[in-house]
This record gives structure tokens, C-alpha cells and sequence, in this order.
């Protein structure tokens, strides 16, 4: 009977550690709190030229799914989205010229939940952009 | 409750029995009838309204009139290339119905740009081509404020310049559908996905028309 309750006390401890293990490999949950803020914020003020997935408009507007881009670019993407930005830039290995518009608009807190929203469901990236990191990007911009 | 009941089962029945003949499209305006003598009789003849002849310059510097437009329908839209609004919404559903349509020369696509000051022919051409649009089905032009804003009015979409809204005009975001008459057979949301989804559909009605 004893033996019992060890094999049930340790079916429970495999589960649970089974089942918190699979929500580290998702999002943790401050990032995805970012990402859902950052989704209502996306709608307003990003998808009419990027798109409800992300995926651009022709040569007009580049797709949002470009990771690479991301990660070489992390320091910059809140300036780009604070002030605008204009000059070629190569998205998977296309080019596009096109002038963004700035939004001033929005905060830096905002600008941290849009990032991470866009960074988190566009491409598969799990990282938040903290209020902070976007704070001290904003200080550096060109 | 019966009233309720009754009221459902006559939509039911009028719905039902409306299924087999074939749907056609409403001409949408105020049409206005006006008495004619035909063979010595005065018979009453209805007018509808329909889109004046016009002739302004596409993407390629060539004048582009209502002719080339003759024995097709189209959908026209008004946008201008730098509208941080509604527009890149509205003509990236205008570009699924252009899609879908390719090269079926029953039908074209006219974008009329309502800044005239910045939207010259070579920044049409150039928005066209990064848009994917590469043949003549689609037509971007562009012309003098008052031809533009006069012919906006007959197509039924509000245009105005107007420094205080975001890239400074503000205009309606329909698609409007034209039958071989000229006529407005349709106007829908160019920002809704489910009215473009209801554009595409009435197309295939309205081409039935001309088979």
C-alpha cells in the first residue's frame, strides 16, 4: 500500500515537472502580458501598412517575419517605430525604399509591448523588449 | 409571437423562392424618370445616374479616358501613394480582387489619386510596380484638384483635403463597382475584409450580365 503512494506521489511530481517544463519552452508570462498589450496597440497603429500577419504589401512595405533583421537591428527598432525611418533596407533579401512615417504618438512602454508582440508572433522569437531596454534605446537614436 | 414566427417563415419562403432565378445587382444612385415620346407614344423612361465621360493621365504620362474602359466593368477607388491611413488596407484587398481577375479582360481596376500635388505619373508608376501590379488592367491617375474632387462626387466618395487628418486628405475608403452602362452597381468598404469578400462575389453576378 505504501509503495502505492510513493508510485501516485511520483507520477504526480514526472507530471508537473513534465507540465512546467512545457511552459518554460513557450512564452514566460510577463512577456506574453507584452505581447497581448502589444496586439491591440499593433491593429492601431501598424497593420493597415504591415498587414494582420505581418506580411507587408508588396515592394511598399516590408513583412514583419524578417528574425534576422530583428537581431541585428534589436537597438534601433524603437527609434524606427518612435520617429520613422527612411533609406534601403533589405528584408529577406529584398530591398525596399519606402518612407515610414514616425508615431510619436506612442509611449515607450507602448513601443516595448508592439516590439514584442511583432518579435514574438511574426518570428519565433520568445524575448520580451523591456520598458527598460526601450528607454535606453530611445536615448541613442540617430 | 406567432406575428414573429409567421414574419420568419414568409422571409424563409421569399428567400427560398427567390434562390433559382439568377441574383442581379441593385444600380445604386437616384434615378430620376422622365417622360419620352417613342412611335408617337409618351412612355416613362428611367434615368439613372451614371459616371461622365473623363480623361486624366495614368502611370505611364498617357491619357487614359473613360473609353478605355468601354464594354468592361471596373471597381475604382481614390487613395494617394503616401496615405499612412486606410489606404494600404483598401488596396491591399483592391490587389486580391486584381489577383484573382489577372489578365480577364472583362474587367479593370481605376485608383484615382487625390493629392495632385505630390502624386505625379513616374510616383504612380513607381507605387504600382512595388504593389505588384504590372499590365495595363490597373490604372493609377491622376488630375487637375477640381476633376478629381468633381468626379469623386458622382462615384459617391467623399474626398477632401484636409491639413488636419493624417497625411493630409481625407477621403472614403470604398471600392466602387461600374457596369458596362457606367452605372454604380455596387460600393463597398475597402477596409472591411468581409465587404471585399461580398465585391468579389457581385463581380462574378454582374459578369453574368454580359455573357
Amino acid at each position: 500500500m505504501r509503495l502505492f503512494h510513493i508510485f501516485i506521489i511520483l507520477g504526480i511530481t514526472i507530471f508537473s515537472l513534465a507540465y512546467l517544463a512545457s511552459c518554460h519552452s513557450n512564452l514566460n508570462i510577463e512577456t506574453a502580458q507584452y505581447a497581448v498589450n502589444g496586439q491591440k496597440l499593433y491593429t492601431t497603429n501598424c497593420q493597415n501598412c504591415h498587414g494582420a500577419k505581418g506580411e507587408g504589401l508588396g515592394k511598399l512595405y516590408p513583412p514583419l517575419t524578417d528574425a534576422a533583421f530583428f537581431k541585428d537591428n534589436r537597438a534601433k527598432l524603437s527609434c524606427m517605430v518612435k520617429n520613422g525611418m527612411q533609406g534601403e533596407i533589405i528584408i529577406h533579401g529584398q530591398v525596399f525604399n519606402e518612407k515610414m512615417p514616425a508615431n510619436p504618438q506612442l509611449s515607450e512602454l507602448d513601443i516595448a509591448y508592439i516590439l514584442t508582440y511583432i518579435t514574438t508572433n511574426f518570428t519565433q522569437s520568445d524575448s520580451i523588449y523591456s520598458h527598460q531596454e526601450v528607454k535606453e534605446a530611445l536615448k541613442n537614436c540617430n | 409571437m406567432i406575428r414573429t414566427f409567421f414574419c420568419t417563415a414568409a422571409c424563409a419562403l421569399t428567400f427560398v423562392a427567390c434562390q433559382p432565378t439568377a441574383k442581379k445587382l441593385p444600380i445604386i444612385g437616384e434615378r430620376e424618370v422622365v417622360q419620352k415620346e417613342i412611335e408617337g407614344k409618351m412612355v416613362a423612361d428611367t434615368i439613372y445616374p451614371t459616371i461622365p465621360k473623363f480623361e486624366f493621365l495614368n502611370q505611364d504620362s498617357v491619357m487614359l479616358s473613360d473609353k478605355f474602359f468601354d464594354n468592361k466593368i471596373y471597381v475604382a477607388n481614390f487613395f494617394f501613394t503616401h496615405c499612412p491611413s486606410i489606404c494600404p488596407t483598401m488596396q491591399r484587398n483592391l490587389l486580391k480582387a486584381y489577383e484573382k481577375y489577372k489578365n480577364d479582360n472583362r474587367i479593370a481596376f481605376l485608383s484615382h489619386s487625390i493629392d495632385f500635388k505630390y502624386d505625379q505619373p513616374h510616383v504612380l508608376k513607381s507605387y504600382a510596380s512595388k504593389l505588384g501590379v504590372d499590365n495595363e488592367q490597373w490604372q493609377f491617375v491622376t488630375g487637375t484638384k477640381a476633376a478629381i474632387y468633381g468626379l469623386s462626387d458622382k462615384y459617391l466618395v467623399y474626398t477632401k483635403e484636409d491639413a488636419s487628418v493624417p497625411g493630409g486628405y481625407d477621403h472614403s475608403g470604398y471600392l466602387v463597382l461600374i457596369d458596362h452602362d457606367k452605372r454604380i452597381r455596387g460600393a463597398y468598404d475597402g477596409t472591411n475584409s468581409e465587404e471585399v469578400e461580398k465585391l468579389l462575389a457581385d463581380i462574378d453576378i454582374l459578369l453574368q450580365e454580359y455573357k
